[in-house]
């Protein structure tokens, strides 16, 4: 049924920090190592020794340079940190389904193969009912759904719906791969629907954003934007060589300063 | 967007199709026998064949039919569920024409209602996504509607020119029709190329979040070589002809085929004349239809350094 549920009881999805992601790609490698053997078919990859590499992946990491512009929408002291000199930043920037609220990729499709699930949110595609039109990638404006070029149906997160509520794994194990190996923390598992989980917090806290909100899709997924950039003391020391000499003491300490002194 | 083949054959073949099965309905070509299995099988075979073309870019054609169950939210499968209903019931009027010379004009006016619909369900596939903002627009269900009628009112008249009688109200509803579908193509173009994603209010900078540092550009791609998302909708091959394209679009989408028709209107004859028309507006479709898709910028391709 591709009609949207009205209500979802909760409203599962991720917080991805762009301050702190540092484009290591190991939640893209993880999510395609969980996926191409859990849920649905393997993710395929066309060539993949060969010049033109092609595959699916359901997570990816894209790396953007921001240029600071002078009082573009910035407070009047964070404009001035981040133009001094029109310095750039690089924010790394990874990307998968945003389990929308107001999924277009769930209503376009003909079939009922594209579901939102009224229990928790997750947007899913069930591949035996998927006939591989592709539509649903032409009405996400994120880029979260690929075909797989072999088995000929959707692919998408499914926000590891396999691992989040397997019992057969740790319990620590029980959230989506990308956030579970995520080494700089980058990437956080919760319901929004609570207003008191820590994904709720950190979005409330940080000011997490919805990325293309003029698009009207209500992304689930929040992301926290890159605090401002500290810069190093304007004023440094003019001789950097001199700090890094150890200090000499005894006889050597009274020759160099001897030596100083005559010049 | 990427222009498959499969879909420029079945929007250009099936819009045709359903055009020239509004005009019968409406009583165009001549009520004989002969006359209606000439003009039904044309019909048959055009929307046959593009349906049949829209099924080739599936992942899985054997499972089509599933693209009949959601109609209550997809323009996709409405256009399946019209289309089905319509040739069923273009069956059956078909049917009693050839076989018993009789045009029941009651069904024949139901089928051009659903024909027209149908047309509409097509081009409201494309115009109901927000992603492609020059296609979301009341103008192109409209585009698609006035060229599948200027289409089918020319094949009809070609039809009836052929089998000797009756072709001038075709012939004149296919000129006028051919100049107002060209007309509209027009506005639609002049709109396309003052709305862009940037004019819609989408940017690098919101699809990121990060506008409110500055000016985002795309530093690193994610993948070193073009994914199936850059293959379908970041698809810029070919813009540079653009303008070529447009003028052979036109003039043998539209000129050649309203030359013929003035004609074939004075001299009262000119099948063979109507026959040419035909094909040139098909390639012109074809080429109109080509460039509807490959000139459509996604709002994804934000991801992927548009500028």
């Amino acid at each position: 049924m591709t009609s949207l549920p009205t209500h979802t009881d909760k409203s599962l999805g991720l917080v991805i920090d762009l301050d702190i992601c540092v484009g290591c790609h190991a939640c893209v490698v993880n999510c395609k190592e969980w996926n191409t053997g859990g849920y649905g078919a393997p993710l395929s990859d066309q060539n993949p020794y060969g010049a033109d590499p092609v595959g699916s992946w359901l997570n990816r990491i894209h790396t953007f340079e921001v240029e600071a512009t002078d009082g573009s929408g910035c407070s009047s002291s964070e404009a001035q940190i981040l133009s001094n000199g029109k310095d750039a930043r690089v924010v790394h920037f990874p990307k998968s389904c945003l389990h929308c609220d107001d999924a277009p990729c769930v209503t376009v499709c003909p079939t009922g193969a594209s579901y939102k699930r009224s229990e928790d949110g997750i947007v899913l595609v069930n591949e035996d009912w998927c006939i591989g039109c592709g539509l649903c990638a032409w009405s996400c404006p994120y880029g979260a759904r690929e075909m797989d070029a072999a088995e000929g149906v959707m692919k998408k997160c499914t926000l590891c719906v396999d691992r989040i509520y397997n019992e057969n794994i740790p319990e620590e194990d029980r959230e989506p791969a990308c956030v579970r190996t995520c080494p700089a923390n980058a990437r956080h598992f919760g319901d929004f629907s609570d207003p008191n989980s820590d994904v709720s917090v950190m979005v409330a806290e940080r000011g997490g954003m919805d990325l293309m909100p003029e698009q009207g899709t209500k992304p689930v997924n929040k992301y926290l934007p890159p605090r401002p950039k500290s810069r190093p003391v304007q004023s440094a020391p003019s001789d950097l060589v001199a700090l890094a000499e150890p200090e000499a003491k005894g006889f050597l300490g009274w020759l160099d300063s001897a030596l100083e002194k005559m010049g | 967007m990427h222009p498959a083949s499969s879909i420029i054959v079945f929007t250009t073949l099936s819009g045709m199709g359903f055009g020239l099965i509004a005009m019968l309905g409406l009583g165009a070509a001549p009520s004989d026998g002969t006359a209606g299995l000439v003009a039904c099988a044309l019909a048959f075979i055009l929307t046959g064949i593009g349906l049949a073309s829209s099924t080739f870019h599936l992942g899985h054609p054997e499972r089509a039919w599933r693209a009949l169950t959601q109609w209550r939210s997809s323009w996709l499968s409405r256009e399946g569920v019209l289309a089905v209903v319509t040739l069923g019931l273009f069956a059956i009027y078909a049917a009693l024409w050839v076989f018993a010379a009789d045009r029941v004009a009651i069904v024949g006016i139901l089928l051009t209602l659903l024909s027209l619909v149908t047309v509409y369900a097509t081009a409201m596939i494309y115009g109901s996504l927000k992603t492609v903002p020059r296609w979301r627009t009341g103008l192109t269900p409209l585009c698609y509607l006035l060229f599948a009628g200027a289409g089918g009112a020319l094949l009809a008249a070609t039809v009836s020119s052929l089998m000797g009688s009756g072709a001038q109200s075709s012939l004149y509803a296919a000129l006028i029709l051919m100049v107002i579908a060209w007309a509209a193509k027009f506005v639609w173009w002049s709109r396309a190329d003052r709305t862009t994603l940037a004019s819609i209010g989408s940017s690098p900078e919101t699809a990121t979040g990060l506008g409110s540092i500055g000016k985002v550009r795309l530093l690193e791609a994610p993948h070193s070589s073009p994914n199936y998302l850059m293959k379908e909708m970041v698809y810029r091959v070919g813009r540079k002809h653009v303008q070529k394209l447009r003028l052979l679009a036109v003039v043998l989408g539209g000129a050649v085929p309203v030359l013929a028709l003035l004609v074939a209107a004075v001299s009262g004859g000119g099948a063979g004349l109507l026959v040419i028309a035909v094909l040139s507006h098909l390639i012109g479709m074809m080429a109109e239809r080509w460039l509807f898709f490959a000139e459509a910028e996604h709002a994804v391709s934000l991801y992927y350094g548009h500028r």
